[in-house]
């Protein structure tokens, strides 16, 4: 069989995996499973923005969790103020609280994508370790802004007494919520599918491989990486908001470089730069996060393992094994 | 006269004590093969750099077919027409030969960048990619990946990336390295044609290829251009067989 159809029947079983097991599990009568699935297609959305930054770009972005911080805290803030009838601000223009989801995920793919812009511009500008560096002290600096940031909650965090609405949706069932996030996981999925194989897309894996050939050809690899980490900043940013919605609540932890770290998990695990590798990743944590960390408090140091035996044995993460390409990219 | 299509004047580069290029003004015109040679560490490659971008000359200039292109970067400067060719591959390894001809075409048609339209299902894309990729000769292995590909088979990939480039000037930094007799032959036969098509600075050691292709020859030693000529010229130039030629020529 094909390597490449080998992953594909992969995906297939991932994406159908992920969406039978909430079905059992609200026929089986047990909600928590559900919740599960949907922290899974959750976090596999952030990673799926990670990995059009690292993936296709090769950029070791450390701070995304400022992006999934902007998404959840804008969720919050427009939820609090809906809650207080309070408006965001009067003047020059009147801005209000919404409890409208697909409001709050414009504003949260909005204000994600200005910060990676702005992020991207200044720390695009060196490379290797200093990317990382960079990207790792902008994500500080907004977790150390929300601490102290009284307006909000500051450390405390900032709850969401009801979970925001859709229309012709009852988002407190389990099963519909998740379902929301399935369809948002699928259509970015998408979006990565076609960045992969459009022109862009091209130029910009062929600058990670040889920036020389790229600039020679006459194309601007800065500006291809830019708009790579604009998009990947906006997709976490959509996965934080939606992670506001499934805890009700949103603290300064989303912003914390762990955060970051388990985002960069999910991608490494499933398998750098494969389509549902952030996806196969983020089921691999949740799994080892729920039966592991009922039998110690301490199961990281089992994902540490395993994610040293993915690193040293398996380059292409569990899907590069899996499919027999081993690593997308060396 | 009309403006050569690639012109240095006094180009000057210093390494420290070292100057790596000198006072170097070579111009290459319509039709022609201009061969630059020299011993190792006479600056040849400097020069290449200069000329593509990738490093600036402490005085002197860069004119693209009469225009000054100093200040501009590698690829502002192959928007203009340049055409190059590397001496050690630089090419995207993990990606087929078709993807890297095709990132050619994408190169050339810059603005059209998408992000949605499929680039390998997109004829216009494609259609270029596969001539330039047959008159290089590689037609047979559009999908195997570069770094599946022997060493003269990357030389003719880089050769048809820069031509899917539509250059008014090619620069060729040693295209016949590492290849084979029968390699050299097939990529000499390419090249003289190619003149036709736009111009060719050709930095070469096959001294046989660079005799039976150029139209002129420039002798770089030490970073100074000591003579400039026919072939002809060359090889009967006194100072030229004493600094680099020896007796053998």
């Amino acid at each position: 069989m094909k390597k490449s159809t080998r992953e594909l029947i992969i995906n297939l079983i991932a994406l159908s995996g992920l969406l039978i097991v909430p079905l059992w599990a609200q026929v089986t009568d047990n909600p928590f499973t559900i919740t599960l699935a949907t922290k899974v297609a959750i976090f596999a959305l952030a990673g799926v923005g990670l990995n059009i930054a690292l993936g296709l770009g090769g950029l070791v972005s450390l701070g995304h969790a400022a992006f999934f911080g902007i998404g959840g805290y804008a969720v919050g803030i427009l939820a609090s103020h809906a809650q207080t009838y309070e408006p965001l601000m009067e003047w020059p223009f009147l801005i209000e609280g919404t409890k409208l989801m697909p409001i709050m995920w414009v504003v949260a793919l909005v204000t994600s994508a200005l910060a990676a812009l702005v992020i991207g511009a200044l720390s695009l500008r060196t490379s290797g370790i200093y990317f990382i560096m960079v990207t790792l002290a902008f994500g500080q600096m907004f977790y150390y802004f929300t601490i102290s940031w009284p307006a909000y909650g500051g450390e405390d965090g900032l709850s969401i007494y009801v979970r925001n609405s859709f229309p012709g949706l009852n988002t407190l069932v389990p099963l519909q919520f998740f379902g929301i996030c399935f369809v948002l996981l699928i259509i970015c999925l998408f979006i990565n599918w076609r960045i992969i194989h459009s022109t862009f897309g091209l130029a910009l894996n062929a600058a990670r491989q040889s920036q020389e050939r790229v600039e020679t050809v006459g194309l601007n690899p800065f500006r291809m990486r830019l708009i790579a980490f604009t998009i990947s900043g906006a997709i976490t940013g959509l996965a934080g908001a939606l992670f506001a919605d499934l805890n009700r609540f949103v603290s300064p932890a989303m912003f914390s470089w762990q955060t970051s770290g388990e985002i960069l998990v999910f991608v490494i695990l499933g398998g750098v730069s494969y389509l549902c590798g952030p996806l196969v990743g983020a089921a691999v944590f949740i799994l080892l996060e729920h039966y592991l960390g009922g039998l110690s408090e301490y199961w990281h140091i089992y994902l540490g393992a395993l994610l040293l035996v993915v690193v040293l044995f398996a380059k292409g993460g569990i899907i590069g094994a899996l499919s027999g390409k081993g690593a997308a990219h060396g | 006269m009309a403006d050569p299509i690639l012109e240095t004047r006094k180009l000057t580069k210093r390494f420290g004590a070292l100057a790596a290029n000198e006072d170097v003004s070579i111009d290459l015109r319509s039709n022609e093969i201009h061969a630059i040679i020299g011993p190792n560490g006479a600056g040849k490659s400097t020069l290449i750099k200069q000329i593509c971008g990738g490093l600036k000359p402490d005085s002197g200039d860069v004119l693209i077919s009469g225009e000054t292109v100093t200040a501009h970067n590698t690829q502002q400067r192959s928007a203009r027409g340049l055409g190059r060719t590397f001496q050690i591959s630089a090419l995207a390894m993990q990606d087929s030969v078709l993807e890297n001809a095709v990132l050619g075409v994408i190169g050339r048609l810059g603005k059209r960048l998408s992000l949605f339209s499929n680039a390998l299902k997109n004829s216009e894309f494609v259609e270029p990619a596969l001539k330039a990729l047959e008159q290089a000769g590689l037609e047979k292995q559009l999908d195997y990946k570069a770094s599946e590909l022997s060493h003269g088979e990357r030389r003719q990939l880089e050769l048809a990336i820069a031509l899917t480039l539509s250059p008014k000037a090619f620069i060729m930094d040693e295209p016949m390295a590492g290849l084979g007799a029968g390699g050299t032959k097939q990529m000499t036969e390419v090249l003289s044609e190619l003149r036709f098509q736009a111009p060719i600075l050709l930095v070469e050691h096959d001294m046989d290829a660079v005799f039976a292709l150029a139209d002129r020859i420039s002798v770089l030693v030490y970073g100074r251009v000591i003579a400039c000529g026919t072939v002809d010229e060359i090889r009967n130039d006194p100072a030229v067989r004493e600094a680099y030629l020896g007796n053998a020529a």
